[in-house]
């Protein structure tokens, strides 16, 4: 019988097996996540001067000129550090990972048309975003290869509280 | 001018004995309360004077309710990014209507034919897999009362000027409801999940793309995929046609609307656990991964923006209660400001993880009290003054704010949110910000 079913069993209940076998095609299809060592970046590229232009057009209306913010999250720029009474949480002052950028600018950016933008416009976004808080030259193109190597300033700012 | 009740108090400034409404002495305070009104009603009012309403297929909060709302606090350009609070402090008992639960939305409510949708399980599984919502339906399932509480829930308890807003649209980015759907360990197991996985990536269907990671020891524990919402489907704001229900863990990884869970060896570091839902503490390092929703209570009544209209005499001192990491075993109230506490009444059931209703009966005599409680978990967890948050956690850690609240009565019987002391901080007074993003 199933009236058994309570949190913390030793086994889990067995169910009638319904999954339809996913193949892999389907499965890359929604397996667009991106880990913090650069795992699943796809291919192209993409420089500052590249995403300043795009930056301009479809992100500062709410981060921002130079992503200082607005309406929306301050993204360069810190001039309070993170000890200060007022911490200034930036990419630049707080982001442990960098290929997260490009998760999520690609899942969620921008916030009217998400979805919409190349993987080299994402490229160049995060590029000029890394640009704007002094991580890489205005010239440094990211790709999956150049995106992976870089190490965050924050990157072991975090502790990690599992409970 | 009323008289007092010959009550001896447990506590100062009149907490009364918890069991005294049980006990009967409350008809006596009730009676006191209400007479001056009941002269004036009518032989038969116009109620029963004519056949009432017709039959309505949704039921709708009669018409005089209709203040009792949800606050939402959108982002000020987009409107569809933000939050909305539940008026705790208009609701009784433990459980959230549907219509009244919160909301947190990143990027707006997906409207999702049930139809279309798919959960797709794959990563480090036997066997990546789609289940459709009408097979998810065939399968057993369970469920549990507990609450979902945002992780930035009461932050502007943080700022250094007392909040004003009313306790629901202060804490009330947390509700309680019956979850009802699959375990999520049935279907893991059904796929065969890898022992090498140790935790889930889930991935959400609406326009943000939300995504998180959860541990798998969780999951197995006590994960549900969560079909239904206090008996009925869910509501879109609460994700329809699925979302993730971790009971006692911070709102932001129950996704709704979900999409997809990867099974892998590492968290995906997203920046929903990075740059956000982190806290900040005051040596510059962020706590991450703080999952469980600590112990927290919080008087509903009478509370902020409130009047005791009526003057001094017996009220009822009503709150919510609930922690994370399992049942509330007590609570406590006070009315002089915490120099003395009493136990108040727990409403069964107590459920873990669940709202828990406290009640205390209160002889207000008119002169200014300062009521607070205090919740005790079952593991010993003893909810702390705002003081000794702040003095462990600094005030920039932005999430998991789960001080002590305090209400001020003054002589006209007005409640006013305060904090114990006069803050003696430098700096400028600067607001959590609003604007969620």
């Amino acid at each position: 019988m199933l009236t058994g079913i309570s949190p913390g069993a030793d086994e889990p209940t067995p169910g009638p097996d319904l999954g339809e076998p996913a193949d892999s095609r389907a499965v890359s299809s929604h397996d667009w996540g991106i880990m913090p060592d650069g795992a699943g970046l796809p291919e192209g590229s993409g420089t500052a001067e590249q995403g300043r232009v795009i930056y301009d057009r479809l992100c500062l209306s709410c981060h921002g000129p130079g992503g200082l913010g607005d309406s929306g999250d301050q993204l360069a720029g810190a001039q309070m550090q993170l000890t200060d009474e007022w911490p200034e949480k930036t990419i630049g002052t707080f982001w442990p990972y960098a290929p997260t950028l490009f998760d999520f600018i690609r899942r969620s950016k921008p916030m009217m048309q998400p979805g919409n933008l190349t993987d080299s416009e994402v490229y160049a976004l995060t590029a000029y975003l890394l640009y704007l808080n002094e991580i890489i030259p205005e010239d440094q193109e990211m790709n999956a290869s150049t995106l992976a190597e870089i190490k965050m300033p924050n990157r072991d700012g975090f502790i990690q509280v599992l409970d | 001018m009323k008289k007092f009740l010959p009550l001896t108090p447990v506590a100062g400034n009149g907490l009364l004995d918890r069991r005294l409404f049980l006990q009967g002495g409350v008809a006596l305070g009730t009676a006191q309360l209400v007479a001056g009104n009941v002269q004036a009603a009518a032989a038969r009012p116009e109620s029963m004077s004519l056949p009432g309403e017709p039959f309505t297929p949704y039921g709708q909060p009669a018409q005089f309710e209709e203040d009792v709302v949800r606050y939402p606090a959108p982002n000020r350009v987009l409107r569809n990014n933000g939050a909305s609070w539940t008026p705790l402090h208009r609701l009784e008992g433990m459980i959230t209507p549907n219509g009244l639960h919160y909301e947190r939305h990143h990027n707006g409510v997906p409207q999702i034919d049930p139809a279309e949708h798919r959960l797709l399980v794959h990563g480090l599984v036997r066997q990546p897999a789609f289940f459709s919502i009408d097979n998810l339906l065939r399968y057993p399932m369970r469920s549990q009362i507990c609450f979902v509480e945002c992780g930035g829930n009461s932050n502007a308890g943080w700022n250094k000027t007392p909040s004003r807003a009313e306790a629901g649209y202060f804490h009330g980015l947390v509700s309680c409801s019956e979850w009802t759907g699959v375990p999520l360990s049935t279907v893991l197991a059904e796929v065969g999940i890898e022992e090498t996985a140790k935790w889930l990536i889930a991935d959400g269907a609406d326009a943000f793309a939300m995504n998180i990671s959860v541990p798998i020891e969780k999951v197995m524990d006590d994960a549900i995929l969560a079909l239904y919402q206090n008996g009925e489907r869910l509501r879109p704001e609460n994700g329809y046609p699925l979302r993730l229900i971790l009971p006692g863990w911070e709102g932001v990884l129950n996704v709704k609307w979900l999409r997809a869970l990867k099974a892998a060896e590492k968290p995906i570091m997203a920046r929903n656990e990075t740059a956000r839902y982190t806290e900040l503490l005051p040596s510059g390092k962020a706590r991450m991964f703080t999952f469980t929703m600590e112990a927290k209570s919080l008087i509903t009544s009478p509370s902020g923006g409130m009047v005791l209209k009526q003057g001094p005499g017996l009220y009822q001192v009503t709150g919510l209660a609930w922690s994370g990491r399992g049942r509330i075993k007590q609570v406590d109230v006070s009315a002089d400001g915490g120099e003395s506490w009493a136990p108040a009444e727990l409403q069964d059931p107590v459920l873990p993880k669940a709202f828990t209703r406290f009640r205390i009966p209160w002889q207000w005599d008119g002169s200014p009290a300062t009521l607070k409680s205090r919740a005790v978990d079952e593991t010993g967890y003893v909810q702390p003054e705002r003081e000794q948050l702040v003095a462990a956690q600094g005030r920039q850690g932005f999430y998991h704010y789960n001080a002590i609240v305090t209400w001020s009565v003054d002589e006209y019987g007005d409640v006013t949110h305060v904090y114990d002391a006069e803050q003696k901080q430098s700096g400028t007074d600067v607001s959590i910000d609003a604007d969620w993003d």
